[in-house]
């Protein structure tokens, strides 16, 4: 018997989003924004032109049925794109025509529904671009490429109405200084990794003797959860900056930024160390003696030989440590750090799950968008490898 | 040229070179051979101080190498390693450029060199500069190796196996390639190898190493026909020296030349091992042979194979 499901994924995904569009509640209707909403499933808000949303969904759901070739993938590709954009556009639609009915002091949220269809047509779409015989540069920017319509819709203040966007309106400013704050934490974070990490990572690569102990100890402290490790810093720091005035002048003390930014050097340390070893480990030895029988001195070996080849892989390194930082950073509010995190925390302390994404969101975007950049650096660099 | 004078070399416990002198002179092309740590490889690093003797002196043009900064001597060497050893992420340009590079020479020289280098090894350099290493078959590879090692005309070239990682066939044009460039250029070159066939097609003189001592020193014909020891035999090959003396001389030396044979006629650079295949996939006895340029100049009989005709 011939297959008929061709896309097996494709089938996955679709009946998940069948299933989340028919049970979950695609917004929810609330009189304020701390009591929780009513649900309005995704068909009450189907009406007249806006059905012909169910196009690309037909789209999608052909996509199953045929043989993946680079035509039908495309066009799972661009049906999965439009699905999505007009899910936003839909909840933003909707969320004007009911706040306008509805008192000044109502709220409209995105629903389980929303997100579960959201993440289904996302996955599609890149589930698809995987498959596309693509160059590494054009995968990322098809990846850019299939979200930036939603962040238009955004641009464009069509979602305005929605609850969530009404958090952002009413805490710009919070919003604003708690983004830069998460920002300055993560780069003041980068700067003495690296100062530490790369210069430590080549002392083992160069003699290996203490490498496992190195690492046995950059591995525990990765396993320790970081709110212990915040935890832990607060004692010793509060004791420092009491003995010596002076540091405590600096700012340093047993809260905020100090034992934020030493708690997540900590853990980048091992990302960056293990990437500077195995990039400089990935050096074949006969390039290194070739270079060497050529009348290189070690000094131009190290930076003519050995750093561009280990760069990609470092790199990736810089990419794995930054990411995380930016996830860690969050976690680093309870400490009175500041950052996105303490946006996410006052949502979850008043129960208000918009504020909660609010901080959330903007912290999944940017480690996004550090990945995506980071990539197409490596890219560039690595233009020589096979 | 070079020059080593009862050199030894210890690795820890382990006697890399015992005792060694060999004095290689300008233009000869000298096969160090051996099983692996034979201590053939230890001897060439030497040479360039990739690996510092313990004991003993080597001379380079007359001087104790201690006697330079190790980078200055290394420049005046050509290097060539196994394909393996190009630079990934530079260009067959800019790996042929190496050392011209360091020896900072100016741009224009550099590039007119390394156009003459790729045509020399017969890489057209419209097609292959810009390349990178990977984009290479792996002779082609080796070809930017040799050309690598050429190119700021050193007095002195050392290689490393550097045909090791090539198939049977590529490895044999390359062989060819190589002893073409040392019968023009006249290079003084120091080979080392664990292929006795290669050793007996490039060296005008083969030392065979064991245990960091020198087993034999002598010309091909000299390994063959007079074996110092019952190890030289056996590392040659017990039931293939015939053959492999067959390997070392041309039909021209042995071609009787008021005779004419029939057949199609073979040229007389072949070695005397090829018309023996020739003869034994024929069924002949006689072949009628011709000069470079196709004239006919005389007759191969069976029996000039054992011994030269009268």
């Amino acid at each position: 018997m011939a297959q008929v499901i061709k896309n097996r994924v494709l089938a996955v995904l679709v009946a998940i989003g069948i299933g989340a569009g028919l049970l979950l509640a695609f917004l929810t209707l609330a009189p304020n924004r701390l009591v929780l909403g009513t649900g309005i499933p995704l068909a009450d808000l189907l009406h007249g032109w806006r059905n012909i949303i169910a196009v690309p969904a037909l789209m999608l759901c052909c996509g199953i049925f045929v043989r993946p070739t680079r035509l039908t993938q495309w066009a799972v590709v661009l049906a999965a794109v439009l699905l999505l954009v007009g899910f936003v556009w839909l909840a933003g639609d909707a969320a004007a025509r009911l706040s306008q009915e509805a008192t000044s002091l109502s709220r409209v949220s995105l629903g389980g529904g929303f997100w579960v269809l959201l993440a289904v047509t996302w996955l599609a779409a890149t589930d698809a671009l995987q498959r596309l015989p693509l160059a590494t540069a054009w995968r990322i920017v098809a990846g850019v490429a299939v979200i930036a319509p939603v962040i238009a819709l955004v641009a464009l203040g069509e979602l305005n109405q929605l609850s969530l966007l009404k958090e952002y309106a009413n805490r710009q400013d919070v919003f604003h200084v708690a983004f830069l704050r998460h920002l300055e934490i993560v780069g003041a974070t980068l700067v003495p990794t690296l100062a530490i990490g790369i210069p430590l990572g080549l002392a083992l690569y160069r003699s290996d003797r203490y490498a496992p102990a190195v690492f046995a100890v950059l591995n525990v402290i990765q396993t320790v959860p970081s709110i212990a490790l915040f935890g832990l810093l607060i004692a010793p720091l509060a004791l420092l900056a009491a003995a010596l005035p002076s540091l405590g002048a600096l700012g340093i003390s047993g809260i905020g930024l100090a034992p934020a930014i030493i708690a997540l050097t900590l853990y980048s340390l091992l990302p960056i160390v293990r990437s500077t070893v195995a990039g400089l480990g990935q050096v074949p030895r006969p390039v290194i003696e070739a270079a060497a029988g050529m009348g290189l001195s070690p000094r131009q070996i190290f930076w003519k030989v050995e750093t561009p080849i280990a760069l990609p892989l470092l790199l990736s390194g810089v990419r794995v440590t930054t990411v995380q930082a930016i996830g860690l950073t969050v976690v680093a509010a309870l400490i009175g750090a500041g950052g996105l995190g303490s946006i996410m925390f006052q949502g979850l302390l008043s129960s208000a799950l918009d504020l909660v994404l609010l901080g959330v969101l903007p912290v999944v975007a940017l480690a996004m968008a550090v990945d995506a950049v980071f990539r197409f650096l490596t890219l560039l660099l690595d233009r020589s490898q096979p | 040229m070079i020059e080593l004078q009862h050199v030894s070399k210890a690795f820890g416990p382990v006697i890399a070179i015992d005792d060694l002198s060999l004095a290689v002179s300008q233009g000869e092309f000298i096969v160090l051979i051996g099983s692996s740590g034979s201590g053939k490889s230890t001897a060439l690093k030497m040479m360039n101080r990739l690996v510092e003797h313990d004991s003993g002196r080597i001379l380079f043009a007359g001087d104790e190498i201690r006697s330079f900064p190790p980078e200055d001597i290394r420049r005046r060497m050509g290097y060539a390693v196994q394909s393996i050893g190009l630079f990934p992420h530079w260009t067959v340009e800019r790996n042929i450029a190496t050392v011209p590079e360091l020896l900072k020479w100016p741009e224009t020289r550099i590039r007119a060199r390394v156009t003459e280098l790729l045509e020399l090894l017969d890489l057209e350099p419209g097609v292959y500069r810009g390349r990178y290493p990977h984009q290479l078959s792996g002779g082609q590879q080796q070809r930017v190796g040799v050309a690598r090692a050429l190119a700021a005309d050193p007095e002195l070239l050392l290689m490393d196996e550097p045909f090791g990682a090539l198939d049977p066939l590529t490895r044999v044009s390359l062989q060819q390639e190589l002893a073409r460039i040392h019968r023009a250029s006249g290079k003084t070159i120091v080979l080392v190898t664990h292929d006795i066939d290669e050793a007996l097609r490039l060296g005008t003189r083969i030392l065979l190493l064991d245990r960091g001592r020198v087993v034999q020193d002598g010309t091909p014909m000299q390994i063959l026909a007079q074996p110092a020891t019952a190890f030289v035999t056996d590392f040659v090959g017990r039931s293939e020296v015939g053959i492999k003396l067959l390997g070392l001389e041309t039909v021209a030396g042995r071609v009787r030349r008021n005779e004419f044979g029939e057949g199609p006629p073979v040229a007389e650079s072949l070695t005397l091992r090829e018309a023996l295949s020739i003869f034994v996939a024929r069924q002949v006895d006689r072949l009628a042979v011709v000069d470079g340029e196709g004239r006919p100049n005389g007759c191969l009989h069976f029996a000039d194979l054992v011994k030269a005709s009268e």
